[in-house]
């Protein structure tokens, strides 16, 4: 960084370096996309006991690839009547939002695109903004069922929205910090420091399951993809679009769900440290790969309950987040408080 | 430099969008370009370094309360001629009300005049503005911080009680955890039994 | 119902279907890999249509227009006139592939066995026209064909 910005001026450079590190973000989070939808082919494949797509290249391996170039070549439409600015803005909006987030992950201790302190709030304010997106899509293309797709995403992911965000009110409690690198770090530390015991996924357990199956709504994602429920209202929001602005939808996406994954794995499972103590030489060593591991294991997660579980019917999902998830966290908030008071406190 | 340019960008926007919200035609579109005065307005404050009040901005107006109003307007089959209908005959009244309020306002600041007020010292960068603004609000600002909590609840008491009337003695209502509740148990009986009725193979049919 | 309740609230109920899916991930899977793998075909299985010739050469259908009276989705057309030896052919069948619904009525209905359909099923069509079948073209199937056709009526002969 220091020598571009003696090669092109201060400012200059400063730019060239944030948009070389933007680069080193987002090419390979989108390959990781490419190959996520793969995966979910393959493994939804397996679980329905066959083999899903293995005909583009060795084992299917191109697919993603192939997809991509059918998607790029078909025609995009636009209904008519529809309010065209917002129609064709509306997926911009949602893959904008759904990339904004990567902006503050941390990858290491040292590697993230920007070091910001409140960079947990950010990653909230930011994810509540995609689903202006999603609801615009809905309303711009004209349409009952995209419409009513729209409507259905506003209301759940406000929901969905609260129950996560409680969720993390108590990590953030344990942590007292709103900065990502630090909520990591403070797992390694406590009274069972060194090793998974100290992650936060344990005493914090209901509010990470209600993070994870709250983060599965708030994606959209089977069993809570009523707002594109295929059997009654055709594909929802994105009914009315096609080819390139239809892979905006597709890839931003799953972009959530990796987002999902890594918070779910940043604020609960101890980011990149390693599950085994540091003594242990090599595997005891914290590094990229257990974050990576741990997202896997996660997104392997998402796409088994899309295998097992039936669609919930709407107001059922509206009662699961208002009434079961939203007691459950404050009640669990409410333990976490009387617990760091207490002389039982395992976190100083 | 830099910052006074972005300054007069997001200033620009906002007054612009802000603009619009009250002279677009469609509802939507001023809901709409309401975000966007709220998102600006969160950048200004983000470029003043209170990343705190900005990105509870977004999340609470701009992530909740808008999607809400957003939600409404949607839903709303609103007659933009028919509103229109009275503009011309309404414009003085409306005129006068507000001229009252420029009046007013301008009043309120002639006897009180504007201090202008030098930014307050950025205090120790080490400690996040939210910290800071946390530890203020739960010393220093305990009871304030209570009393407006309180406010609020009673606020949304009053928005459920509202609401909640199950007045109509004869409407349907579901109960999902019964629903869900539900087993083969007193629902579906397994007999077992003979058949009552033999069957038998006609021998003429098989002859045929 | 506290039992029920703790079944409930610790997710117990969804930890038994995800074991489901895990072990369906886990069995061998059933898919039969298309060009390259297929599967056995029954002997009455209907496809492409084909128009069969007596061992002497002679053309079977003697355009009774049964045929086209059962064909449900009317794709099958016929025009009939008589031959010089007093016999009774056809000038024009038609089978409209496009129209038709595959359902073996026609093979049902004909007396002398001439229309029938094979189990060829790997055929396409690049233009619109190309799935309308004319006579020549359904006997050229036949001709082509007969030894698999033959083969599979006597499979299928002691159950008609």
């Amino acid at each position: 960084m220091e020598t571009l910005q003696n090669l092109l001026g201060n400012n200059l450079g400063y730019f060239i370096w944030y948009f070389v590190v933007a680069i080193i973000i987002v090419v390979p989070l989108t390959l990781f996309v490419a190959y996520l939808t793969f995966a979910e082919r393959r493994i939804l494949g397996f679980m329905h006991a066959r083999l899903g797509a293995n005909r583009v290249g060795p084992y299917g391996l191109l697919q993603p690839f192939a997809d991509l170039l059918k998607f790029v070549f078909k025609e995009l439409l636009t209904p008519h009547k529809a309010s065209s600015a917002a129609f064709s803005l509306s997926p911009l909006i949602v893959l904008i939002c759904a990339f904004l987030v990567w902006a503050v992950i941390p990858f290491s201790p040292e590697f993230a695109f920007a070091h910001v302190n409140a960079s947990l709030l950010y990653v909230i304010a930011v994810s509540s903004l995609g689903v202006y997106g999603i609801v615009l899509a809905g309303w711009s293309g004209n349409s009952k069922y995209s419409f009513l797709g729209g409507v259905r995403a506003s209301a759940q992911m406000i929901s969905y929205e609260l129950a996560m965000g409680f969720s993390l009110v108590g990590v953030l409690m344990v942590s007292g910090s709103l900065n990502l690198v630090d909520i990591v770090n403070q797992q390694a530390h406590g009274m069972l420091a060194g090793s998974l015991f100290s992650w936060n996924f344990i005493p914090l357990f209901p509010l990470f399951l209600v993070y994870l199956i709250s983060g599965v709504a708030e994606t959209n994602r089977a069993p809570f993809d009523v707002c594109e429920g295929e059997s009654e209202i055709v594909a929802g929001f994105f009914v009315e679009y096609s080819g390139t602005q239809f892979a905006l939808f597709m890839l931003s996406e799953y972009v959530n769900m990796v987002t999902i994954s890594i918070m779910a794995s940043i604020m609960f499972l101890g980011g990149w440290l390693s599950p085994f103590p540091v003594s242990w030489g090599f595997i005891g060593a914290s590094g990229f790969g257990w974050l990576l591991i741990k997202v896997c294991i996660i997104l392997f997660g998402f796409i088994w309950y899309r295998a097992t579980f039936p669609r919930y019917r709407y107001d059922q999902i509206m009662r699961l987040g208002w009434k079961v998830f939203l007691p459950v966290t404050l009640v669990w908030i409410f333990v976490m408080g009387a617990w760091m008071v207490s002389p039982l406190n395992i976190w100083k | 430099m830099l910052t006074s340019v972005f300054f007069y960008l997001f200033a620009a926007i906002l007054v612009i969008s802000a603009i619009r919200v009250i002279t677009a035609k469609n509802p939507v579109h001023a809901v709409l370009y309401l975000v966007l005065s709220f998102v600006t307005s969160s950048a200004l404050w983000i470029m003043l370094n209170v990343e705190f009040l900005a990105l509870t901005l977004i999340v609470v107006y701009v992530g909740a309360v808008m999607v809400l109003f957003l939600f409404v307007v949607m839903m709303l089959d609103i007659d933009v001629e028919a509103m229109r209908k009275g503009f011309w005959r309404n414009l003085p009244l409306a005129a006068i009300i507000g001229l009252i309020i420029v009046v007013e306002m301008i009043a309120v600041l002639v006897t009180k005049p504007l201090v202008i007020m030098s930014a307050p010292e950025l205090a120790n960068s080490s400690v996040s503005n939210s910290n800071q603004l946390g530890f203020v609000l739960y010393t220093e600002y305990s009871y304030p911080v209570e009393l407006a909590s309180i406010i609020l609840l009673v606020g949304l008491v009053i928005a459920v009680a509202l609401t909640l009337r199950k007045t109509n003695k004869n409407a349907k209502y579901q109960n999902i955890s019964k629903q869900i509740a539900v087993t083969h148990i007193g629902r579906v009986e397994m007999i077992r039994m003979k058949p009552e009725v033999e069957f038998k193979l006609d021998e003429k049919e098989i002859a045929e | 119902m506290i039992k029920k309740f703790f079944k409930t609230f610790f997710l117990l109920e969804l930890l038994q279907g995800l074991r489901v899916t895990w072990r369906a991930m886990l069995t061998p899977k059933v898919t039969i890999q298309y060009p390259e793998e297929k599967t056995p075909l029954s002997p009455r299985f209907r496809a492409l249509h084909a128009l069969r010739r007596y061992p002497n050469g002679e053309e079977r259908c003697i355009g009774c227009k049964l045929c086209e009276a059962v064909c449900p989705a009317l794709a099958i057309t016929i025009d009939v006139h008589e031959r010089d030896d007093g016999t009774r052919r056809t000038t024009r069948y038609d089978i409209d592939l496009v129209k038709c619904i595959f359902c073996g009525f026609c093979e049902e209905a004909c007396p002398v066995d001439a229309i029938v359909e094979t189990d060829i099923h790997e055929y396409h069509g690049e233009k619109r026209g190309d799935l309308h079948y004319t006579k020549e073209m359904l006997l050229a199937i036949g001709d082509k064909y007969e030894p698999i056709i033959a083969k599979n009526r006597a499979m299928d002969h002691k159950y008609r």
